[in-house]
């Protein structure tokens, strides 16, 4: 038997943790992270009232780490399941289909692995220009190569064995083949590579944001109120250091769960070099 | 072996085609010039006039696939156009950065292996001992750090508080001015570096021919030299290599906290003014950068491991 | 031979400590071999003799232990050894070949420095000479044009040869007692025959005592001159070769010698078939379940007999 798996319940109540806050963030937050600036407050540290302290415009640094918390998990979940989607279809595909069609997702997803993706998200979100729908699509497109990867390879296994040769006897339309004999048998890789992607846009995310190219202030995304805070660290750290907590936070829960749930499918498959 | 490193290198040349084509794709479909965009920046109102005579000047004018066709001449004459910016060609542009990169790099990815890969083997050894959580829990906590934000911190507390080191710059290629950045950047691959040895480590131990070794009558500490390093290494060095390459890209966000001249800040100036060439010029150099780092990670990989064919 | 046993095993007990029940997987084992004496320890995988013989060279895997017994080796206690006098012991005076050739040697290191390191450990040479020696080593185990098979890489070799290597390497510091645990069963059994022929024949020539471990009675039967039969942890029966053919006792040794129709032949389907069947062979199945340690192991996973539908 194997014993107490840490890392998925500490991941999952990390992670169940930051969702429930970005889901009631208006009913939690006693504040509205825009609109009620007052100068008078500015740079306040925490106290009672202000939990986390003020910012340079005097809004509340706790309600403004909570909506942001919502920006980074849309952006996280959201790109990730563009991700997934895109690479799952591209690789069952490929390696179902093979031949001309297998050489071009193979030579695209070499390409991708070649250019870092916060840089290709960089290019796009240069092209699209900041907001949300352009980090979305940035940072969906450029994620997929892995899991393209795991889906091929599972795929090309999978298609040996005799139920997906039965169900081709059986004249089933290859789209369903895909969708009810491959793709059921990879969902554990592949949950477990998503849980870890959504870590990985959440941080993408903060560091376009942080660079000015992601979610355009005044609305708060974690990222850009760094930007803000770094002008003003030597007076309200505070406003530095809680964001970036939030981000740490929210991924190692994503990463601790994507551990957990490794060790659960697999026990045998253990990191070794990602 | 030297026919094999030749080989593998030239297996690079259609990745890199491959990526200068999409970028050039991507950078052609944006809407909106550089012409327009300098202009609107500019105090004058966009005269149309003036547009026209920039797009004739930079070749905006012609049709994609004439641009790309010149583009890849270019390229293969080491050419990668003029910025837009500064007229100068975008090889001396990105030459002038460069070297301020690699050495961010380099500097990180030392500190990297120096320290995590140590840790790792020596979490390894001792399963489930103080150091091994310690090091487990160091490892996952810095693979979620943003490392951006631990610049922010490490600049606020060393350069700000105690005023130790500078806060930002390159101070003429001083070595102070690298500490804050490089630790930065390294954090993430150490990290990482300690999780993969430890992994390799425990996943070596448990083969046949370290039995064998024991069988033999070795010390441990023999056993680990002989038998444990080099094998752990053929793992480990996979990692290094995926890390190193892709360091560049990292930097980038890095670069621009601590106001480091290298290609990473420049690839950010670039892409808020629109300077489409230099912009196609760091990605590109960005890839190359990786994909040699990896070619040379294949040929050191042949090197120490007699099962891969260097044919 | 002199009347001294070289080892013996006086009611070992190998299992898991704990405060309460400790658990035992080898149960009151005992038995004794004389100097140059081959030795035959037969049963089926799970039985417990493999455990028995890593007991012997003190390489258990954590958290198995010995838990209870002595082993005697030259009279001396090895379980009283401190960890280094144990280390000078294994490989030098104590050696062991294990099952699976393919994975028993570092894919990383030439088959010659994997010799030498017998003779660094154990007589003191410096590299140069100690692979040097190796050349005679692997020559002594036949395998043909031994000066350049000492630079060649594990995976360059065939299972055969690689076993080979591993007797080499066993046999190079001329040890009192050769561990043999099922090393022909990863091989051709063309191979096989060759293999056993000559794990003989040098064991005779240098006096060699050999410890032999199989499943495989027809192997055992043509190596040692004396077998122990071990089920569930015990060993049931220990007796000459000739007698137990003759004249089993127990129930399991008779279900095992019904398994293997032709005597003495290893080529024969016979030969090579596993003890599978044992349960439809023993006719008195009620006497059986009344035996001490022959539990109702096999009726439990067959349905047809927990149903009372016997034989």
């Amino acid at each position: 038997m194997r014993g107490f798996n840490l890392n998925l319940w500490l991941g999952g109540f990390l992670t169940v943790l930051v969702i429930a806050g970005a889901l009631f963030a208006p009913l939690i937050a006693s504040f509205d992270p825009v609109f009620d600036a007052n100068l008078m407050n500015s740079e306040l540290p925490p106290d009672a009232t202000f939990w986390f302290g003020t910012d340079a415009q005097g809004r509340d640094v706790f309600s403004r780490v909570l909506y942001g918390a919502q920006v980074s998990l849309t952006v996280g979940i959201v790109s990730q399941i563009i991700n997934s989607v895109i690479g799952l279809s591209l690789g069952i595909s490929a390696a179902y289909w093979g031949g001309w069609w297998d050489d071009l997702v193979n030579g695209l997803t070499n390409v991708m692995l070649a250019i870092p993706s916060l840089i290709f998200a960089l290019a796009i979100m240069a092209i699209l220009g900041p907001g949300l729908p352009s980090l979305l699509i940035a940072l969906g497109l450029t994620n997929w190569s892995w899991t393209c990867r795991i889906a091929r390879s599972s795929t090309l296994s999978l298609k040996a064995q005799n139920y997906v040769q039965a169900a081709q006897t059986l004249g089933y339309s290859d789209t369903r083949i895909m969708a009810t004999q491959l793709l059921p048998n990879m969902v554990g890789p592949i949950l477990v590579i998503s849980t870890l992607g959504i870590g990985s846009a959440v941080l993408a995310e903060a560091a376009l944001s942080f660079l000015g190219l992601g979610i355009s202030p005044p609305f708060p995304s974690w990222g850009n109120m760094l930007t803000d805070a770094r002008e003003l660290i030597v007076i309200a750290p505070w406003a530095a250091v809680f964001p970036g907590l939030a981000i740490f936070v929210t991924v190692l829960g994503f990463n601790l769960l994507g551990d957990g749930l490794r060790d659960m499918l697999d026990p045998h498959m253990r990191t070794r070099s990602e | 072996m030297l026919r094999f490193t030749i080989r593998r290198l030239f297996q690079v040349i259609p990745t890199i085609i491959a990526v200068a084509m999409l970028i050039f794709i991507i950078f052609s479909v944006i809407p909106g010039s550089f012409a327009s965009s300098l202009m609107s920046d500019g105090k004058t109102a966009s005269d149309p006039e003036m547009i026209a005579r920039l797009n004739e000047q930079f070749g905006l004018d012609k049709p994609v696939y004439e641009r790309f066709g010149t583009y890849l001449v270019g390229l293969a004459k080491l050419d990668l156009g003029t910025s837009f910016r500064t007229r100068e060609p975008v090889t001396k542009v990105i030459n002038d950065r460069i070297w301020a990169s690699l050495k961010l790099a380099i500097a990180a990815m030392v500190l990297a292996v120096v320290i995590g890969v140590p840790l790792g083997f020596i979490a390894a050894l001792k399963p489930g001992s103080l150091l091994d959580s310690i090091t487990m829990i160091g490892a996952v906590s810095g693979l979620s750090l943003p490392q951006f934000w631990l610049g922010l911190l490490l600049m606020y507390l060393f350069a700000l508080i105690l005023g130790w080191l500078p806060s930002f710059g390159y101070g003429g290629g001083d070595f102070k001015y690298l500490i804050l950045p490089a630790i930065t950047l390294g954090v993430t691959p150490l990290a990482l570096l300690a999780r993969t040895t430890r992994a390799g480590v425990l996943e070596i131990m448990n083969e046949d021919f370290i039995r064998t070794a024991q069988s033999k009558g070795m010390s441990n500490s023999r056993m680990i030299r002989w038998h444990l390093t080099r094998n752990v290494m053929v793992l480990v060095v996979t990692t290094i290599g995926l890390q190193f390459g892709s360091m560049m890209g990292q930097a980038v966000v890095i670069e621009k906290l601590f106001a480091w001249p290298g290609i990473g800040s420049l690839l950010v100036d670039s892409v808020s003014i629109r300077d489409i060439p230099v912009v196609q010029g760091t990605i590109l150099v960005i890839v190359l950068w990786f994909l040699l780092i990896n070619t040379f990670v294949d040929i050191i990989y042949a090197a120490i491991d007699p099962r891969i064919k260097q044919t | 031979m002199t009347d001294a046993p070289l080892i013996q095993l006086k009611n070992v007990h190998v299992g898991i400590p704990s405060r309460r029940n400790a658990l035992s997987i080898v149960k009151d084992v005992s038995f004794s071999i004389m100097p140059g004496e081959a030795f035959g320890l037969v049963g089926e995988s799970g039985s417990g003799k493999s455990l028995t013989a890593l007991s012997l060279i003190r390489l258990l895997k954590k958290p198995l232990k010995v838990t209870q017994g002595e082993i005697l080796f030259k009279g001396k206690n090895l379980r009283d050894l401190s960890d280094r006098a144990m280390r000078d012991m294994r490989g030098d005076r104590i050696a062991m070949i294990f099952q699976e050739p393919m994975t028993a040697l570092n894919p990383l290191k030439t088959v010659g420095r994997q010799i030498a390191e017998m003779f660094v450990l154990h007589r003191g040479k410096g590299w140069h000479e100690a692979e040097k020696m190796a050349v005679d080593a692997l020559a002594s185990v036949q395998v043909p044009a031994p000066e350049e098979r000492v630079r060649a890489y594990p995976h360059q070799m065939s299972g055969g040869m690689r076993q080979r290597v591993m007797i080499a390497i066993a046999l190079a510091c001329d040890p009192d007692l050769l561990i043999a645990d099922e090393p022909t069963t990863a091989l051709d059994v063309t191979v096989q025959d060759e293999v056993l022929k000559l794990i003989a024949e040098l064991c005779a020539a240098r006096g060699t005592a050999v410890l032999m471990i199989s499943h495989d009675l027809g192997v055992i039967a043509n190596m040692c001159q004396r077998v122990g039969v071990m089920y569930s942890g015990r060993l049931v029966e220990e007796r000459a070769t000739y007698d137990i053919f003759a004249n089993p006792q127990h129930p399991y040794t008779k279900g095992l010698l019904g398994a293997l129709p032709r005597l003495g032949s290893r080529h024969g389907a016979g030969g090579r078939q596993r003890l599978v069947d044992i349960d439809s062979l023993i006719a008195d199945k009620e006497s059986l379940l009344q035996e001490f340690c022959y539990e109702p192991r096999n009726s439990i996973r067959d349905p047809r007999v927990r149903a009372g539908a016997s034989v």
